[in-house]
């Protein structure tokens, strides 16, 4: 089973990476673009979906920092 | 005293570490694939980039098999000092509290900082004084030191912040300023600036010694 975990920058830490990238796209154009986050993709195949929430806790994500969100 | 200082693929400062701590006492390379602490009395995590720090920076390096002996030593009251990637390591294993995100300036920066001494009471800082500043070097990209407000105020409240950046030298955007803290009950510590690299007067400051000398 193929699963993919989205880890994202918690809402309200302080995110230079996105603001970064927030204040690169108007240079090449695009307005209007606000609220810009970076986090990463994981992809793995699973035997076990079920685990998956738990490898997200211990070792994927920090969810001290970090939401995540599993897809399917 | 016998400091045990832990080598991950990827350490970096191991070495100065090691140095360091044979200024004050004895010490030895401790392997990071090898579950055994060798008797030593008290733990050095050096700086680096443990695991080519994938994933997370200290993320993949909690799970080495000597982390779970260090884990079970500072648990038992033994003394574990975390410097810089040492530092990201411990918070993730959840020895400390908070986490270590990248610098605002989203920048590597390697520079002499300030910090003062907040807590001078655990074994790590039984060689100076409340309020004194000492002169460490600090390199890093990922050091921007942040936990909740929460537990901001219950870190403070309880003396678990042991170093802060003095002012102007808080060049990584930490919470308040933190450059460093302790567990609840002192004996383990993390800071993001070396003192293993402020050990001799060749390379301008000897203050890291009087840190990393405390509990000698």
């Amino acid at each position: 089973m193929r699963v993919r975990v989205l880890i994202r920058p918690k809402a309200g830490i302080l995110d230079p990476q996105g603001q970064a990238v927030e204040r690169a796209l108007p240079a090449l154009g695009f307005e209007g673009v606000a609220n810009v986050h970076v986090g990463r993709l994981v992809e793995l195949d699973v035997e076990d979906e079920s685990r998956v929430p738990e490898m997200c806790e211990r070792l994927l994500a920090n969810p001290l920092i970090e939401d995540y969100e599993i897809q399917p | 005293m016998k400091f045990g200082v832990v080598q991950f693929p990827g350490s970096c400062d191991e070495r100065d570490a090691l140095l360091a701590a044979r200024l004050v006492g004895d010490a030895e390379l401790l392997w990071h694939a090898d579950p055994d602490l060798k008797g030593v009395d008290a733990v050095i995590i050096p700086g680096g980039f443990s695991y080519g720090d994938y994933l997370r920076v200290g993320a993949i390096a909690r799970f080495s098999p000597v982390m779970v002996e260090v884990d079970r030593f500072a648990r038992h009251g033994g003394l574990v000092l975390g410097i810089c990637n040492g530092f990201q390591v411990l918070c993730e294993a959840g020895l400390l509290s908070g986490a270590l995100l990248p610098n605002t300036s989203l920048r590597f920066v390697c520079r002499q900082v300030d910090v003062e001494v907040v807590n001078a009471s655990i074994p790590w800082t039984a060689g100076v004084e409340r309020g004194d500043v000492l002169s460490i070097p600090a390199k890093h990209t990922t050091g921007r030191y942040w936990a909740p407000d929460p537990v901001l105020d219950e870190l403070e409240a309880n003396g678990q912040v042991v170093v802060r950046y003095a002012p102007g030298h808080n060049f990584n955007g930490s919470a308040r300023d933190i450059a460093g803290v302790c567990n609840a009950a002192g004996n383990v510590m993390g800071l993001m600036p070396h003192p293993e690299h402020a050990v001799d007067v060749l390379t301008g400051s000897v203050d890291g010694l009087r840190l990393i000398g405390s509990p000698a």
